[in-house]
């Protein structure tokens, strides 16, 4: 197959997959504006579920009422596994026109990172029932996939000299897939904090009401939701780092250099270490805590777009400033 | 709330160390520590590119040196930063240091005695038996040490329960964890005092032997003996540099090689070797990186009387993507001393706007352009000199040239002839070695490994009791979370460990058939204990 009918097969199933996941998106809006409070019975048993100490997931119990926007969440993340097929063969497309792992510049990272984010949430919502999430995710995925075909686009090229290792695949996955992990923690640490609120405000004994708070879990659930997702990100970043590292010691002759985007990364590694800590400090591991991962997917962020852009980096290969 | 500090000095230095040790001040000291690590990323920082903070000082006289002052454009070594990674590490230390002897004590401690009312406890069940009490709990202790659990049978005189505990292994790995990071810190204190690197340009044909002087640029730390540094040479015999010519990121680099002959010491055998970007060479524990690369143009000076006054590959510094490099040669043999300017372009052109420059950075149509110098070169003043600037301050311009390779310019003044023989490239190489790299891998190897026992490791607890209700025996099964991270998974975690025992008693027979299971009302245990 000739080399440009690829990058257009490629290009193609990105957009496809940007189409299907904003029909996804109009789902999980529809599923959330429907939906009004959820049953009774469910709240009470959520709420003896936290102050037990006793849950086991809470998929819905069969045969109950079926909560209102059930199915439109349905179609929306039946619409998001297609938007990550699409994405994921758009990727790989990417990589067989490049030859290499489609990780060379910020447009492909991008892509890369999208598809890491939504595996995450696909992959978690196979084990507990996430479709509220569903929206939070989706938008955060449209942005990234937005911003890479309009400002990062670039033709696939060779690597750098730098850039050729096996380190690159590695390094670069565990990053990705990290990516992923802190977008969706900061989702459910952000609602955490709304439903925390919305609890507090909330008359004793009801469960709250409102657009957002009505339709998530408890914020205890969602506290422990993001502890768990970070859980599984912090030893999987530490390895990134130090596979980083590593690779930094063959290709540089050091293996720190303070490089801004090594200090970013660093700096993210210490914020999700406060994060760890302060869930099991007493006074912190509620709303400070979420705050904390919130400010650790914002020090993500400025790592993984602010320092390609504003600093004089030795990782910068963005392919952007031309 | 924070008490206030006792009066007696003891009682501070215990109130001090109590609150450096606390959770809360090792939580502020990482915001700290996060906090510090970000103006080294915004402001230049002089161990990385030591002219971008001149100029930064420059153009910024009044602000700059109070930063300057402050350590601004060294944080990763100024006292505020150290300060805060070292109270953080003392702070770790007064946490970790003391929960080691206690984790010891607990690992070798036989599990603590089961409870008298098993009820209280979430996901109790009670199970009606046939067997015999000693009977039941050699079933229960045999299956739950081949689980690997810790247990312990009491009373003394005639057993009538079972205490087990497993998952001492979070606790390890939380110990590991951080007294790896106490290593890694070590590590690279050790790489500071006894590592060194150096930099240095070397000419193909040309060679370069492993002391200080050799050096464009060397460091080391403080326990280095610049003097005793190891005895390796090479020759870089030829280098390759490949670039990308579609259109896409034309002008890429795509390929480095530096084929070298080198020998680990003066009478070694020679070896040949190739270094690429992400391969370095390593000899007798130092690692040879390429990192650069430039042109040398092959310049010949004969002088008025024809003689030649100098006939030699000049390097010239890259500067831009395209290889436009600068260079300068320095007669002081001749006379008056000559001077040349010289600006080397791979891929030659000339415009109005620009300049002459390169609009590629392989030798496709290479150029030299000079401007020839006569007069003092300085060079007795006394004054150090860059070999690449020409000090114009007690010279007269002679003229400007161009010139392809092959060809002379015949100096207008008649002082002379230049002539463009042709070009090499050369290879910038950064040769270090850290003793420090290995330990600090393999620590923190050990510290993944630690943090990811320490965050999926369950401690809990379970017991068995066998008890007489109504002349019937029943066992008692319950369990507790001693540290908990996802509260939500910890009852199926409780339950499947309560079914190894259950299925055990059900497989030996010793349960009465059909096993009735009773479940409690979930009872809040709160299940945890952890920092």
């Amino acid at each position: 197959m000739n080399p440009e009918s690829l990058a257009q097969m490629s290009n193609v199933a990105i957009y496809s997959s940007m189409f299907t996941l904003a029909l996804a998106m109009i789902a999980f809006a529809a599923s959330f504006a429907v939906g009004q409070r959820r049953p009774v019975a469910v709240a009470a048993q959520q709420s003896t579920v936290s102050a037990g100490g006793t849950a086991v997931l809470t998929k819905q119990a069969p045969g109950g009422v079926e909560e209102p926007g059930r199915r439109a969440s349905n179609i929306a993340i039946s619409l998001t596994w297609l938007a990550f097929i699409l994405l994921l063969a758009g990727v790989v497309l990417r990589g067989i026109w490049a030859g290499r792992a489609p990780w060379g510049n910020m447009y492909e990272f991008s892509i890369t990172a999208a598809l890491g984010i939504l595996g995450v949430y696909l992959f978690l919502n196979i084990r507990m029932d996430l479709r509220w999430l569903g929206l939070f995710v989706v938008i955060p995925v449209l942005l990234t996939l937005g911003m890479a075909v309009t400002v990062l686009y670039t033709e696939a090229a060779q690597l750098v000299p730098a850039l050729k290792s096996y380190w690159l695949v590695i390094h670069v996955l565990a990053a990705i897939i990290c990516a992923g992990a802190f977008t969706v923690a900061a989702a459910t640490a952000g609602l955490s904090l709304l439903r925390d609120r919305a609890e507090r405000h909330a008359e004793p004994g009801t469960t709250p009401t409102g657009l957002l708070s009505s339709r998530v879990p408890d914020a205890e659930r969602l506290r422990t939701l993001t502890n768990r997702i970070l859980a599984f990100a912090f030893p999987l970043w530490t390895f990134a780092v130090v596979a980083g590292a590593i690779w930094a010691e063959n290709a540089w002759g050091r293996y720190w250099g303070w490089d801004p985007k090594e200090t970013w990364a660093f700096i993210t590694w210490v914020v999700y270490a406060a994060y760890l800590h302060a869930r099991s400090t007493a006074g912190w591991r509620r709303n400070r805590a979420s705050w904390i991962a919130l400010a650790g997917w914002v020090v993500f962020l400025v790592n993984y777009f602010g320092v390609n852009f504003l600093a004089s980096s030795l990782h910068s290969y963005a392919g952007v400033s031309s | 709330m924070s008490t206030l500090p006792p009066i007696s000095n003891t009682g501070m230095l215990r109130w001090a160390w109590r609150q450096l040790t606390s959770m809360k001040t090792a939580l502020v000291l990482l915001f700290l520590l996060a906090l510090a690590s970000v103006p080294g990323s915004l402001l230049p920082q002089r161990g990385i590119d030591p002219i971008k903070v001149r100029s930064y000082l420059t153009e910024n006289p009044t602000w700059g040196p109070i930063l300057d002052r402050l350590g601004f454009f060294e944080v990763y070594s100024s006292p505020w930063f150290s300060a805060v990674y070292l109270l953080l590490f003392l702070s770790l230390i007064g946490c970790v240091v003391p929960r080691v002897g206690v984790h010891f004590r607990a690992m070798r401690s036989a599990p603590p005695p089961a409870p008298r009312m098993l009820q209280r406890f979430s996901g109790t069940r009670t199970v009606e038996v046939t067997a015999s009490t000693a009977e039941i709990l050699a079933t229960a202790e045999g299956a739950l040490r081949r689980g690997r659990w810790r247990v312990v049978t009491g009373p003394v005189d005639g057993p009538q329960w079972l205490s087990a505990e497993k998952g001492y292994l979070r606790e390890t790995g939380n110990l590991i964890f951080h007294l790896s990071l106490l290593v890694v810190l070590v590590s690279v204190a050790l790489g500071g005092l006894f590592g060194w690197k150096g930099n240095v340009i070397v000419r193909e044909g040309s060679g370069f032997s492993n002391t200080l002087t050799q050096y464009d640029a060397w460091g080391g730390g403080r326990f280095v003996n610049p003097q005793g540094l190891p005895p390796f040479s090479f020759t870089l015999d030829k280098f390759t540099a490949d670039f990308e010519r579609g259109s896409a990121q034309r002008g890429a680099p795509r390929a480095f090689e530096a084929e070298v002959s080198y020998r680990t010491e003066p009478q070694a055998p020679v070896q040949h070797a190739l270094i690429e970007v992400n391969e370095p060479l390593e000899i007798n524990g130092a690692k040879v990186f390429l990192v650069g690369h430039g042109y040398a143009p092959v310049i010949k000076v004969t002088d008025r009387t024809g003689a030649v006054v100098f006939d030699d590959a000049v390097a010239f510094l890259p500067q831009d993507g395209n290889f436009t490099s600068t260079g300068v040669v320095k007669i002081p043999d001749s006379s008056p001393q000559l001077g040349i300017q010289g600006l080397f372009l791979p891929t030659a052109a000339l415009d109005a706007v620009l300049g002459p420059h390169s609009t590629f950075p392989a030798p496709d149509d290479p150029a030299l352009f000079m401007s020839a110098w006569k007069g003092d070169l300085g060079l007795d003043a006394g004054t150090p000199q860059s070999v690449y600037r020409l000090v114009t301050d007690k010279m007269t311009r002679i003229g400007l040239e161009q010139l392809k390779p092959g060809q002379s310019w015949k100096l207008p003044d008649g002082s002379g002839t230049v002539s463009f023989e042709g070009y090499q490239r050369w290879a910038s190489f950064q040769i270090a070695a850290d003793p420090g790299k290995e330990m600090a891998l393999f620590a923190v190897a050990a510290a993944i490994l630690g943090l990811i026992m320490s965050l999926f490791i369950r401690r809990r607890r379970v017991w068995v009791k066998v008890v007489d209700r109504d002349g019937v025996t029943v066992v008692q099964l319950a369990g507790i979370m001693r540290t908990s991270t996802f509260e939500d998974e910890d009852i199926g975690v409780l339950a499947e460990d309560l079914d190894l025992v259950q299925d055990a008693l059900e497989s030996a027979g010793q349960t009465a058939a059909p096993a009735p299971l009773i479940e409690s009302a979930p009872e809040a245990e709160a299940p945890k204990e952890e920092s």
